[in-house]
């Protein structure tokens, strides 16, 4: 069964989504994720997208969802390198991900968590 | 077997007396045209395309039926008054002067054609007219086809260049990237505004986008909801964006309008906006 990997790198978990995203795969994250976050008591969590060129509504939602709970969690979570075809496809669906941090690419997004997690 | 008839009488007339038909079309044409379009074209000129276009309808005539301008024999004749079209249209005649020029050659040769067959069958005359009439009509719309064709192509150059033109993305500082919007915003440009810059700002890996709309004259519903809307995409890839150089005018339309901004950065000049951005990538704009 394929699954998309979980990185663990101190207390924070590493996302990267490497292979097309369909919707079991996109369950299978969120519950993999929420599952991983309370085990390793991890405080951040880093979604790197880059690779996904396309999104459905279905997607779009998981990724908000995914956000929303392992903010839930007090885990503080970025996602990065949406690209542009995404970011308009999301937009035009009306889905804005409010409450999601965002960065650019996978440094600045760690950046953003190290600064999250000194506060 | 009428119209054989007619292709052929109509042919001889031209043959016998293409001299004087082509002194008479001229005479015609110097006749109708007005002040402006005689300043158009010079006298040798005029002439020159007469005697072409009769040379050509005689081939024509010669090879194909009289009714059938899509048949291959016509394609030079056709390929003459589409070039001829162009060139008229490039010189500033109207459609209807262009189209003239083909339908004033009628009166010279149903002149002719009726000289030549002088108390001959009446009804054979009639029905040559009237063939002849037709193929001119045809030809003539035909030029006038082409002059709009001719017209569109270049309107729609023109919006394409004028798209280009319109959305250039400057980089005003080490991540930081400005892009002014000049002209009215539509949906198709909206569309290439947003993908250009949200290209940018990950080719560039800028963490700020500046939208400056100094240049855009007024703002509908539907502008603000394109803003928004690019606003909303940098926000997903991870970078701010702020609007700058909204105008008096504009703001209270806004408001009017009763679009909600919500937490969009909004700054009055562009200058504002760099301040700020500056100040967000920790540099000190006093010092910079």
């Amino acid at each position: 069964m394929e699954r998309i990997p979980i990185l663990r790198m101190g207390d924070t978990l590493l996302v990267t989504v490497q292979v097309d995203m369909h919707d079991q795969l996109a369950v299978r994250l969120l519950d993999d994720l929420t599952e991983m976050i309370t085990k390793a008591r991890a405080r951040g969590v880093l979604i790197d997208i880059s690779a996904l060129d396309m999104v459905d509504s279905f997607i779009g939602r998981m990724i908000g969802d995914v956000a929303a709970t392992s903010r839930i969690l007090d885990a503080t979570t970025v996602v990065c390198g949406i690209q542009p075809a995404v970011a308009i496809t999301l937009v035009e669906l009306g889905m804005s991900l409010a409450g999601v941090r965002t960065a650019l690419d996978v440094e600045k997004g760690m950046e953003l968590l190290r600064a999250a997690a000194q506060d | 077997m009428r119209m054989a008839v007619s292709t052929n009488r109509i042919l001889k007339v031209m043959e016998s007396s293409q001299i004087q038909l082509l002194a008479d079309w001229v005479k015609a044409l110097r006749g109708t045209a007005t002040a402006r379009s005689s300043s158009l074209i010079s006298d040798p000129e005029l002439q020159a395309q007469c005697q072409e276009l009769i040379t050509l309808l005689s081939t024509a005539l010669r090879n194909a039926r009289l009714d059938a301008i899509d048949d291959p024999a016509w394609e030079p004749t056709r390929e003459y008054l589409a070039g001829l079209s162009r060139s008229r249209g490039r010189q500033g005649f109207s459609p209807t002067e262009t189209a003239m020029f083909v339908l004033s050659l009628k009166e010279p040769l149903f002149a002719h054609l009726r000289r030549a067959f002088a108390g001959d069958n009446e009804v054979q005359l009639l029905l040559d007219v009237w063939e002849l009439g037709k193929l001119l009509d045809m030809l003539a719309l035909y030029t006038t086809e082409v002059h709009q064709q001719a017209r569109e192509e270049v309107i729609r150059r023109q919006t394409e260049e004028m798209l280009e033109l319109s959305t250039p993305v400057i980089r005003l500082w080490d991540g930081i990237l400005a892009m002014p919007l000049i002209g009215t915003l539509d949906s198709s440009r909206t569309q290439v505004v947003m993908e250009s810059l949200l290209e940018q700002i990950v080719a560039t890996r800028s963490p700020i986008a500046i939208l400056d709309i100094t240049g855009v004259p007024t703002v509908d519903t539907l502008t603000a909801q394109h803003l928004l809307k690019t606003v909303a995409a940098t926000r997903l890839m991870g970078a701010e964006c702020i609007i700058s150089g909204i105008r008096p005018q504009i703001a209270q339309t806004i408001v009017h309008l009763g679009v909600e901004l919500g937490d969009v950065i909004t700054k009055a000049s562009l200058a504002d906006a760099f301040r700020l951005a500056l100040k967000k990538l920790g540099h000190n704009p006093a010092q910079a």
